[in-house]
Parts: C-alpha cells; sequence; structure tokens
C-alpha cells in the first residue's frame, strides 16, 4: 500500500478533559502545588548557599511573630484586599480593569487634597468622612472615563485603563513638584505628612482600615452574589447579547460596574494616604493595583476567598523583607520565591482541568514492520 | 481480507471525562459506496468521525485503511491516507478567494502557480459536475458554494474518503439535489463517501448503506433497500415513535401582531429586511421559511425589540379584550413587557442569546423575571420555576442548580423553551427550534408548540425543514433576501414550491 511512511505509533504524551473532581481532590493537588513551589524554592535556596528550613521559618517569623511585623504584614494586607475587591465586579463583568492602580492615586490624591488644606476647617471624623468619599468619587470616575467610552464607542478598556494609571503618577509629580510642594523640604521636593487629624485610626494597633476591607469583601461577596446589580453585571460579562435580550441596558450596566470598581480602589487610596503612609507620593499605589490581579484570579473574584488569599501573600511579602535583611538574599532572589508559589498556584489548575496520558508499552511498531 | 474494503474500524471507544462518547464502535465502509451514519443527538455520529479526520485520538481500537492498520493522530496523518473531512462549519478564509482556499496550507515549491491552480480546480469540477468559479472571494459566495469550495479542497488534496458532517443542513431543496448528483458522480469514481445526516429521507434517496449509533454504540448496519422511514427511525431511538405532527383547526384567530413595512438597515448599511409586512393571527402557527440569512433573525428580534427599525415601520399589538393597541417599534424590551405585551422568544443561539451558559437552571429563569426585583434578587421564585420546568418537560439534569452549558442540547432546549412559555404568551417567536434536536425532542417542541396554539397563543415558527414547517404551521410566509415572497397556506403549499419560492426563482411580487 502507499502509506508506507506512515508509522504506527501512538503519540508519546495526550491531554486529555477530566469530568467532575471531587473537591477534596482538587485541594490535594492545589497543597501538593504549594509543597511543590516550596521545594523548588529550596533548591534555589540551597544554590544560594543557605538553609532552607531556617529561611522558611525565618520568614513566617519574620511576617507573624512580632507585633511589629504583624502591623507591617497588615499594611500590604489591606490595600491589596482592597484593590482585589475593587477589581473583583469588574472582572466578573469581564471589564478588564488592569487601572487599579490610577483609581488608587486618584482617590489618594482627593483625599490628600482635603488633607492639606482643609483639616483646619473640619472636625476629625468628618474630615475622615469627607476624605473617604471624595477618594471613592474620585477613584470611581477615574474608571468611569474608560467605560464611558467603552459603553459608547466601543474602545478597548484594558488598554484605556492601563494609560489612564501613568496619567494619575504623572499628576502626582505634577502636585508634588509644583503646587502642593512642601515649603519646609530643602532638598527632595515631597509633600507635607498629614496633620494627626487626617490619619486614620488605630484599633488593634494597625489602622482600622483592616475593618473596613474585610466587611467590604462581605458587602462584594453578597453584592454579586444576591443582588439585581450583581447579577445584571454577571450577565453581561456571560454575554452582551443574552443582556440585551433579557432587556438590560448594557451600557448603563458597564459605566456603574466600572464606577464601583474605581471607587472602591479610590477609598483604597484613602486607606494607604490616611492608614499608614500619611502622605501622598507617586508610590503610594505601591503596585498593589497590579498584584490585586493576581489575587483576584487565584480566589476566582470570590472576595470571601481573596481574604486568605491576600493574607498568604502579605505574610510571603512581608517574609520575604525579612530573609532580605536576615540572610543577605538579595530582594530579586525573594520575588523569584513569590513567584515561584504564584505559578505553581495557577499551573495546578491545568492538573484539575485536564489529565495526561501516558503512551502504553506496546510493541506495536514492531509488529507492524 | 476484503480489497475493497476502504476503512474499518474496529472497538473504537473514546471518552470526555466520564462520558463515554464512543463505546467499541464499528463500521466499515466499502470502495464506491455511500454510508449514512445515523444517529440521535449525542449519539457519538460526529466524535466518530473526528478520530478519522484526526482530530481526536481514539483511547482504545483499530482503523484500518486499505487494509492496513494505521494510527492517524491529527489532520495532516489524515490527509496523508486519503481521508477528507468536510465540516458542518465551513473553515474558509473569508478574503482568499476558491482556488487560494483550495490550496492553503499546501506544500509546494518555489512561485504559486494561480493559473496551474485553477485549471486544476475547474478539471476536478468537470469530472464530478460542481459549478464553481476559482477566481471568486469566499465573501461573494452563498452558503451552498462555500460547501462546494470546501468538498473541492480535500478532493484536491487527493482524498478518496470522504466525510460530510451535515452536508444539507444549510442547504436549499434544489441546492440538495445537486449536491446529491455529485456525491454519486464520485461514488461512482470509485470513492468512499460518509455522510452524517439528521433527515431520514436524505438517507433513503441517496445511501447504499446505513449504520445508526445509538447513545455511544453501534445499533447496527442496513442495506438501504430494506429500510424505512419507521425502521430507521425504530433504530435510532430504540422504540417505535408515531411520526405524524399534529394541526389542529384554529379556533376563532384573532390580528394580533401586525407588522407593516419594517425595514432594517445592519451595521454594514445592508438592508437585511425590506418591507416586510405580515398578521400574526392568535391560535395560530405562523411558519417562516427562507434560506439562512434571509433575514428571520432580524425579523424576530426587531418584534422583540432588539433591533432598530428604519422610520415607516411599524409593528402593532393587540390586545385580547377591550385594550388599546400598542406600537412596539421604537421601545426597549422591557418598556414592552411593562405595556403588558406577553411576548416570548426562543432565539436561534440558546447559549448565546436566551440563555447564559455558566449559569445554573434557577439563575436562567431569573433573566426573565429579575427586572421586577427591587434590590436584592427573589431566587425562591425562579428555583420553583426551574423545577416546575424540569418535572413538566422531563429535562435531564443533576439538579436545578447544574450550569445549563452543562446539559445536552435537547435539554438547553427544553429549558428555554419551557421559560419562555411560562410567562404565558400571547405571541411567541421561536428561531429554528428544533435544530440539532433529536427526534423524541424534537416532536417534544412540537406539542409544546401546539398546545401554545391551542391556548390561543400567536405562535411564529421560523423553521428549516420544509417537511416540518408543511405538516405542522398553518401558514408559511416566505423571505427571501429580507422581503416577504409569498404567504401561502401550509395545507396546500408544496415542498418544490416553497424552495422556489426561497431562491427568488418564483413568486417575486415584491421584486422591483
Amino acid at each position: 500500500m502507499s502509506n508506507t511512511r506512515h508509522d504506527v505509533h501512538e503519540p508519546l504524551v495526550r491531554i486529555a478533559k477530566r469530568g467532575e473532581m471531587a473537591a477534596w481532590k482538587m485541594w490535594i493537588i492545589r497543597i501538593a502545588a504549594i509543597f511543590l513551589a516550596l521545594l523548588t524554592g529550596a533548591v534555589i535556596i540551597l544554590l544560594l548557599g543557605h538553609n532552607p528550613v531556617a529561611v522558611y521559618i525565618d520568614m513566617v517569623t519574620g511576617s507573624l511573630a512580632t507585633k511589629t511585623s504583624r502591623v507591617a504584614s497588615m499594611k500590604i494586607f489591606i490595600p491589596l484586599l482592597g484593590a482585589a475587591i475593587a477589581i473583583a465586579p469588574a472582572f466578573r463583568m469581564r471589564f478588564w480593569n488592569i487601572g487599579a492602580e490610577g483609581q488608587i492615586l486618584a482617590g489618594a490624591i482627593a483625599a490628600t487634597y482635603f488633607a492639606l488644606f482643609q483639616y483646619r476647617n473640619l472636625a476629625r471624623p468628618v474630615l475622615l468622612i469627607v476624605m473617604f468619599l471624595a477618594a471613592a468619587v474620585a477613584g470611581g470616575v477615574w474608571a468611569l472615563i474608560p467605560a464611558a467610552f467603552k459603553a459608547r464607542f466601543d474602545t478597548n478598556e484594558t488598554l484605556f485603563t492601563l494609560m489612564l494609571n501613568y496619567v494619575a503618577v504623572g499628576i502626582v509629580k505634577y502636585l508634588r513638584m509644583g503646587p502642593w510642594r512642601s515649603p519646609t523640604s530643602a532638598g527632595f521636593p515631597k509633600i507635607d505628612m498629614f496633620d494627626q487629624s487626617a490619619r486614620l485610626p488605630l484599633l488593634f494597633g494597625v489602622n482600622i482600615g483592616w475593618v473596613l476591607v474585610l466587611v467590604l469583601a462581605v458587602l462584594m461577596y453578597v453584592y454579586i452574589r444576591y443582588t439585581k446589580q450583581g447579577y445584571e453585571l454577571t450577565v453581561v460579562g456571560e454575554s452582551v447579547n443574552t443582556a440585551k435580550y433579557a432587556g438590560m441596558s448594557v451600557g448603563r450596566i458597564i459605566v456603574r460596574t466600572a464606577f464601583l470598581s474605581g471607587a472602591i480602589a479610590g477609598i483604597v487610596g484613602f486607606l494607604i494616604v490616611s492608614g499608614s503612609a500619611y502622605t501622598l507620593s507617586d508610590t503610594t499605589s505601591g503596585g498593589y493595583g497590579f498584584t490585586a490581579i493576581t489575587v483576584a484570579w487565584l480566589a476566582k473574584l470570590n472576595p470571601i476567598v481573596m481574604i486568605i488569599i491576600t493574607a498568604f501573600l502579605a505574610i510571603l511579602t512581608k517574609g520575604a523583607n525579612t530573609i532580605q535583611t536576615n540572610f543577605k538574599i538579595p530582594a530579586s532572589a525573594s520575588s523569584v520565591l513569590i513567584g515561584l508559589i504564584l505559578f505553581f498556584m495557577l499551573g495546578c489548575e491545568f492538573f484539575i482541568n485536564f489529565r495526561l496520558i501516558f503512551r502504553k508499552g506496546k510493541k506495536h511498531e514492531v509488529a507492524r514492520l | 481480507m476484503n480489497p475493497e474494503i476502504a476503512i474499518e474500524m474496529r472497538d473504537i471507544t473514546k471518552t470526555f471525562g466520564n462520558v463515554v462518547a464512543n463505546n467499541k464502535v464499528c463500521l466499515d465502509v466499502y470502495r464506491g459506496e455511500i454510508l449514512a451514519l445515523l444517529g440521535e443527538n449525542g449519539s457519538g455520529k460526529t466524535t466518530l468521525m473526528n478520530m478519522l479526520s484526526g482530530i481526536y485520538y481514539p483511547d482504545s481500537g483499530q482503523i484500518f485503511i486499505d487494509g492496513k492498520e494505521v494510527t492517524i493522530r491529527s489532520p495532516k496523518d489524515a490527509i496523508e491516507l486519503g481521508i477528507g473531512m468536510v465540516h458542518q462549519h465551513f473553515k474558509l478564509v473569508d478574503n482568499l478567494t476558491a482556488a487560494e482556499n483550495i490550496i492553503l496550507g499546501l506544500k509546494g515549491k518555489g512561485r504559486l502557480n494561480r493559473k496551474k491552480v485553477a485549471e486544476e480546480v475547474l478539471e476536478i469540477s468537470r469530472k464530478y459536475g460542481f459549478d464553481i468559479n476559482p477566481n471568486k472571494k469566499i465573501y461573494d459566495m452563498s452558503v451552498s458554494e462555500k460547501q462546494t469550495v470546501e468538498i473541492i479542497k480535500v478532493l484536491y488534496r487527493g482524498a478518496n474518503i470522504l466525510i460530510l458532517d451535515e452536508p444539507t443542513a444549510v442547504l436549499t431543496v434544489q441546492e440538495t439535489e445537486k449536491l446529491f448528483d455529485i456525491l454519486r458522480a464520485m461514488k461512482k469514481d470509485g470513492k468512499a463517501i460518509i455522510i452524517i445526516t439528521h433527515k431520514l429521507n436524505e438517507v433513503l434517496a441517496l445511501s447504499d448503506r446505513v449504520t445508526v449509533l445509538r447513545k455511544g454504540e453501534t445499533v447496527g448496519t442496513v442495506l438501504t433497500r430494506d429500510a424505512t422511514v419507521m425502521s430507521l427511525t425504530e433504530m435510532m431511538v430504540g422504540r417505535a415513535v408515531s411520526l405524524n405532527i399534529e394541526r389542529p383547526e384554529p379556533v376563532n384567530p384573532q390580528p394580533r401582531l401586525i407588522v407593516n413595512k419594517i425595514s432594517c438597515v445592519n451595521k454594514d448599511g445592508v438592508k437585511v429586511l425590506d418591507n416586510v409586512s405580515f398578521i400574526a393571527y392568535s391560535g395560530e402557527i405562523l411558519g417562516i421559511a427562507g434560506i439562512s440569512g434571509s433575514g428571520q433573525k432580524e425579523l424576530l428580534e426587531s418584534i422583540a425589540g432588539l433591533v432598530p427599525l428604519s422610520p415607516g415601520s411599524s409593528i402593532t399589538y393587540y390586545p385580547e379584550g377591550p385594550d388599546k393597541p400598542v406600537e412596539l417599534v421604537g421601545k426597549r424590551p422591557l418598556e414592552i413587557r411593562k405595556l403588558g405585551v406577553a411576548l416570548s422568544f426562543v432565539p436561534e443561539d440558546r447559549l448565546g442569546m436566551g440563555l447564559v451558559g455558566s449559569m445554573d437552571l434557577a439563575d436562567n429563569m431569573m433573566l426573565r423575571s429579575y427586572a421586577e426585583d427591587r434590590f436584592f434578587t427573589n431566587r425562591k421564585g425562579p428555583r420553583h420555576l426551574a423545577e416546575e420546568v424540569v418535572r413538566q418537560l422531563h429535562v435531564v439534569t443533576p439538579s436545578v442548580s447544574t450550569p445549563v452549558s452543562r446539559l445536552s442540547g435537547g435539554n438547553v432546549q427544553k429549558v428555554l423553551v419551557g421559560r419562555e412559555i411560562s410567562l404565558a404568551p400571547k405571541v411567541l417567536m421561536t428561531a429554528y427550534a428544533v435544530r440539532g434536536l433529536d427526534i423524541n425532542t424534537s416532536y417534544t417542541i412540537y406539542g409544546l408548540l401546539n398546545e401554545q396554539k391551542k391556548n390561543g397563543v400567536a405562535v411564529i415558527y421560523v423553521g428549516e425543514d420544509l417537511d416540518v414547517l408543511l405538516q405542522l404551521c398553518d401558514r408559511i410566509l416566505v423571505l427571501c433576501s429580507g422581503r416577504v415572497n409569498g404567504i401561502l397556506d401550509a395545507r396546500t403549499a408544496t415542498r418544490e414550491e416553497i424552495g422556489l419560492r426561497m431562491t427568488g426563482a418564483k413568486g417575486g411580487e415584491h421584486h422591483e
């Protein structure tokens, strides 16, 4: 026959879709993934000439053991969780808001205005509430701009929100160098520290922002699951055609949801400037807006799960800082560790959805030749 | 071994997760033969053929081509073995010509000789009786022409074994006849042909043998000359089924919806509806026939308030009793509903428009009720409704909390139709309500529509199977390029007449 070039053998590895998997099996795979990540990390630490066990223990104690370290971990936890919650409704609507950074800054700018220039005119609780509201509106508006363009002209929100990040940074720089420059800072131009009355009060040693983000997480969970608006944004995310068929005004829902998303990011900006930084700078947003995307995906956009993931990441980040100082491990190496763990956690989802089939040891070839 | 055997598939098994799509399926095809592969939805026909064409790889079992065992790991392997598959959904590049599409992906040396390719294409065309212009761009082609390109594409690659997946689903009566002539010519030329289809009369008209699958297993193979519509149906379904569609006489028909001179221009500036007028009566099923893309979708969507219409268009709803008529044009879907217009719509794209695939049954019921909620959603009502639909329409689902995308096509449609009927409509529009459904479910849907008709609902049924349209409907409106090309009495009209009106070959009272 004509097909002599056609050898008879199975492919070496095949990928096949799995059926339903029991929840406990999924968690075993996920835990195994974390374990493998730690193991791979250990190899790297060994290559750097350190004892992996000691390094790992130091990471945990460095982020949780003392009060100072716990406060430092919380300072990462609060904005990160807030930003992840902010992203949740937008992502659920498949509105790829990667502009949380800019929205955080917009909120921070608005809050800072009141902290710097109105603190004498307002009583402390009033001042804080005004800062909170101003931040929410500013962040919301910053997200509303790309949303309105998307609703009206179907522009790409990913690029639009991303670009607005740089605009926000530019505005902060301008304020720092110009109109808001502290008259007392001689060298490097910076913005004044906030007055005591513009700083968030503490609860158990940490600014009360932590209570706020936890409440927000629960509220967002309820909003997405049990409200009419949450239902609408979910339908729009799944299929715009179905939304229209059901009589939803898609444009309005997009704008409304984006505003909500931006407003929460704006509140995060307020929590950073009023809760921990006590001033505004170009780095106020601190990359939380981007890391929050990872958190949101790992949590599958579930705000309650986000709490756990954020706590985990906050501990890792703080721990990585600690081992930097204690073991003189370069900062980049700690980032590699965090990256590894995230990579393994996201990667293991593949094994939850698919299985690999290896070629069986049958001797097809010989028999056919 | 018989030298004439082209393909032999032995004990083929393929599973997807927990679903066994094919379980020890056997099939053989001889050269110079047309084999019809028959089976209900989800019986594993397409899966089996995808393993022949290299898209899937079997879990176990053997495939012999010309008596030699082979392994088909990719579509490339399949082409080398002379197997060509024409898929239900065409895989062509729109802005290339027919000839360019035909040679796309083939290895060649040096410069491309377009003239030579065109000649070769024409030679194949002459041999089997195709009618094609190799230099025509795909976007200028009709569905039938595109299909021709797909068939020539596999022949050009030297295919001796052709697989056609539901090739007549998108063709008119006349085009189907032409295709069958071509397939017979290929058969005479010694090619082995497998045709997947739902349409039993086509199986009887065309094939030599029929292999029937049911639930992923081979039920058996029979000679076509020994088979009848009844016997094949019984093999497919597993028991005897009555194939008569009931058609009760309309009782006291009243004008319910008067569509007057509606026109619609789509995004590309093409007039998709042109001066369409008709009346839908209560207690009647109005069928709408037409080649796909003749304006059916736009017609239903404009009544539902989903597409903007040109000025001068009017759609008026006449409620029962003394209430005033309502003009629907220019109103949004929710406004229409608030005015008390009981309009239900089963769209063509079930999971992309009528339902949300990733949501469960209960949440999908909410699509039609959530608007009345205030801030929090009422989940109890929709859940009860979902349970009711599951019970009454015998929807096969693990629970009402299962995402609808996990259900089979027939059950998805039952969920959608069930929800729309639950709204107690006065006008019920359905687009391709039985497309892709098996015989059993199709008859369930016909029964539901007849029930609505008896309740005095004005039913608008957009369909593609002319036999069904003729048996189920009271009147049939034929659409041709967005225009009404005749409204016929379904009790006296013939397939041929409708077919000719669909292509515009007959009628034309409305032509310029």
